[in-house]
């Protein structure tokens, strides 16, 4: 064949990365993720395909897709390598596309919500809050630049990075580098759980246990407070963070159970148990 | 407080971009952060609107959605809550309770936007009949749309209702225990959220971390950025140390040892 070889833009690719912000838009239990991954997809099959083959690359893209938003970006790229080198005329068949999707779309979901989901959203969202419940602007305008600077960052160098290296991510996939980042996002991220589990409740169990008048006349109580303190600080919540990982475990719904924990405050409140 | 036309208008928009940030969960326009804040712009208490937001953000902290799990919505909790501290003149702890049933409620609307745009998707699928890569930009536009207006049609509805006195009556006649109750439940009730960021990591040999971070925060004034800083030092460390990431040194070494063995 004399045709000239196709070949994808740098605005095409910009493009994706722009389409790529809106993945999740039309997030259905069908097929959940199919039609926004499509949706990024529509530069690249507009410049590479025409007439029946056209359809043919809609139809792959639309189908079953679902996994961390923001690590769609790689599997973006490294797709829209191979529809390049498909539609000039290597021998890529439509399963081996849909099979590259779908073996990326597990693992990298697995490395994508603990960091982004686990460690990053929570780290900036408790920063942010921390500093906002001060009244500042500061808290909400620093989550928004911490989390969209990265989600950003790496959306881009996915789409990039994707496209550049083709179906060789997937040896990447396998090697430490994506497991270390996840475990090492992990240990942050549960640490600040930690933290925050301790700093961010408050409780207090003002039931007097005893109350002693001391020889120079002063009062000391001891309250059930008091002496979870002398314990440990913190002690009850991480208790209440324990039932209800358990209860979360389980499947109880999380609304039924902040629904649960309001009902005891009320509770413990009008008896005096609570304060 | 009444709502004039023009916040009627800025909140049905502020409601769209948090209802599309909601299903998107790209730009976090749904995080309470966001959503409180700008709601708190409109009607005019900033400081109100950011502190709320705040206060919710710290309770929402591990709702997420994994998978094909919704979690409770956030962003219609947000605003309305928002909009009945600020106009109907309520403490922000009411605002807080609040914002759970309306969690609750979102998230039943969300699934049941989620089903809806099956029928988008079908349509989509009419661009393989006939190549049309425009039906694919529509469809899907489309049904983000119609997750705009799940958040922003109840929040104008309640926009327009709050500022009447049968609510602010309704709003008033709440008892002190109810109110006292929820500040209590509302000083723990952020648990949940950091109970279900653990879960998710499933990570049971990394608990150790979870206890120290709580001790630490126990014992030590630190702030959060400081405490950032010691947890990435604890993961740096723990992934150099690791012999799950190191098996090649450990190898060579087993290796030089039964050298070493066999001289001897």
């Amino acid at each position: 064949m004399s045709k000239d070889l196709k070949k994808l833009t740098k605005s095409d690719l910009n493009s994706m990365f722009i389409r790529s912000n809106f993945h999740q838009g039309s997030w259905n239990y069908e097929r959940m993720q199919a039609l926004g991954y499509c949706f990024a997809m529509v530069p690249i099959i507009k410049r590479l395909y025409t007439g029946d083959e056209r359809k043919e690359a809609i139809k792959r893209h639309l189908e079953f897709f679902n996994t961390q938003p923001f690590v769609t970006a790689p599997i973006l790229g490294v797709t829209a390598a191979m529809e390049e080198q498909k539609a000039n005329g290597a021998a890529i068949d439509d399963g081996a596309i849909n099979g590259i999707k779908i073996g990326l779309m597990g693992p990298l979901a697995g490395v994508g919500d603990p960091i982004f989901w686990g460690t990053l959203r929570p780290v900036a969202a408790a920063l942010g809050a921390s500093i906002a419940l001060t009244g500042s602007i500061l808290g909400p305008i620093l989550f928004f630049l911490i989390f969209n600077a990265i989600r950003l960052g790496i959306r881009w160098w996915g789409v990039t990075y994707g496209y550049s290296k083709g179906t060789t991510i997937v040896a990447d996939m396998a090697g430490g580098r994506l497991q270390k980042l996840t475990e090492g996002a992990s240990i942050l991220g549960l640490f600040i759980m930690g933290a925050l589990v301790n700093r961010w409740t408050s409780i207090n169990v003002p039931l007097v246990v005893s109350t002693i008048t001391k020889a120079d006349g002063t009062v000391e109580i001891t309250t059930v407070q008091t002496i979870l303190n002398s314990l440990l600080p913190g002690l009850l919540p991480l208790l209440l963070t324990f039932a209800c990982m358990k209860l979360l475990k389980n499947k109880v719904n999380a609304v039924w159970i902040i629904f649960g924990i309001f009902i005891l405050g009320i509770v413990g409140y009008g008896l005096g148990i609570l304060a | 407080m009444e709502i004039n036309a023009l916040q009627l208008i800025l909140i049905f928009i502020i409601a769209c971009i948090a209802g599309m940030g909601s299903v998107l969960d790209e730009f976090q326009t749904h995080r309470p952060l966001i959503a409180c804040t700008l709601i708190g712009l409109v009607l005019g208490d900033l400081k109100t609107g950011i502190i709320i937001g705040g206060t919710l953000e710290m309770m929402a902290l591990g709702w997420m959605n994994i998978g094909a799990a919704m979690a409770p919505d956030a962003a219609l909790a947000s605003i309305i809550s928002t909009i009945v501290v600020i106009a109907g003149k309520q403490d922000v702890s009411a605002g807080i309770a609040l914002a759970i049933p309306i969690a609750a409620a979102g998230q039943v609307l969300t699934i049941l936007a989620r089903t809806i745009t099956v029928f988008f998707q079908h349509q989509a699928d009419r661009a393989v009949e006939t190549g049309n890569l425009k039906i694919i930009d529509f469809c899907h536009i489309g049904a983000l749309l119609i997750q705009a207006l799940r958040v922003s049609i109840p929040a104008v509805i309640v926009a327009m209702f709050v500022g009447t006195s049968v609510v602010q009556n309704m709003l008033a006649s709440i008892p002190d225990v109810v109110t006292g109750g929820l500040r209590v439940g509302g000083g723990v009730v952020v648990v949940v959220g950091y109970a279900m960021v653990i879960n998710m990591m499933e990570a049971k040999h990394l608990m150790p971390f979870f206890f120290l971070g709580f001790v630490v925060a126990a014992i030590a004034n630190l702030n959060l950025v400081a405490l950032g800083v010691i947890g990435t030092v604890a993961a740096i460390i723990y992934i150099q140390l690791s012999p799950k990431f190191n098996q090649t040194t450990v190898a060579a070494q087993s290796v030089s040892n039964n050298d070493a063995d066999d001289e001897l």
